[in-house]
């Protein structure tokens, strides 16, 4: 029976649940402490490029796809890429919907629908995509962020979206 | 932003487009609106009419079992269809970043 309020799952607790149940050692959680830079946006989103970065494993038809044991790699996908050319590799999530419509883990043709009504500015050639089921978040933060950054350096967006599956 | 969705629909519900567009609209005002690091909000979106499906996500079956619904770590890359492995093989993987660490 469902609580008639709505709250969110509890994964932190449901983890801790099935990993002793499983026989598991204990998941060690990221705790970050430092507060998160933070830049304000300096013009307005309608004139803003925005990227879009996205965890769930998207890679295009003629890539290779991501494997599962702590791949740092990443895609680029141009977002003219039409979604038959989409495909998913993710170990922890159900992939099902996201094969069928790429958009609820990779929403590039809702944001090149915004641009077109002028709710943002552009949307940026180029979208990124890793598999994000990445256990090491030292690889994360050495290779993986920095090189990602460092592409939308090049690309000159004012500002990303980040969506994770 | 959070949304309380199944995993792998954070953008929305498949074939929804309306619902993805709301959800996208109300993340790209959040760029405006924030001003404190750190700041979460929540979208005010429910994925169903009750929470049952929240009932059997990380929990044990009927049986009393629990299940890890995760498949197996390969290192190997792991193809959504056969035809994409030899699609990669000829392409070169254009596009693809490998960086080191």
């Amino acid at each position: 029976m469902a609580d008639s309020v709505s709250e969110p799952i509890d994964y932190i607790e449901r983890t801790r649940a099935q990993y002793e149940a499983l026989g598991y050692p204990p998941y060690r959680w990221v705790v970050n402490e430092d507060v998160p830079p933070f830049t304000p946006l300096a013009k307005p989103l309608a004139e803003c490029t925005v990227a879009l970065i996205a965890s769930g494993g998207i890679y295009r038809l003629g890539q290779k796809a991501f494997h599962f044991r702590d791949d740092v790699s990443f895609r680029a996908i141009d977002v003219d890429t039409p979604p038959a050319e989409l495909r998913i590799s993710h170990f922890a999530y159900d992939t099902r919907d996201a094969r069928t419509d790429v958009n609820v883990v990779f929403p590039y043709q809702t944001l090149k629908d915004l641009a077109r009504l002028g709710r943002i500015g552009a949307l940026s050639q180029l979208a990124y995509t890793f598999m994000g089921g990445i256990y090491s978040a030292r690889r994360v933060r050495e290779a993986l962020a920095p090189a990602l950054a460092n592409r939308l350096i090049r690309d000159e967006v004012d500002v990303s979206i980040m969506v994770p599956a | 932003m959070f949304i309380d969705f199944p995993l792998g629909h954070t953008a929305g519900k498949a074939g929804d487009k309306a619902g993805q567009r709301r959800i996208m609209i109300d993340t790209l005002s959040a760029l405006d609106s924030i001003q404190v690091p750190g700041t979460i909000r929540a979208l005010p979106y429910r994925w169903a009419d009750t929470d049952d499906w929240k009932d059997s996500v990380m929990r044990p079956d009927g049986a009393g079992h629990h299940n890890d619904d995760r498949t197996s770590r390969e290192a190997e890359p792991q193809y959504e269809r056969e035809a994409d492995r030899l699609a990669a093989e000829a392409d070169g993987c254009p596009g693809c970043f490998f960086p080191e660490s």
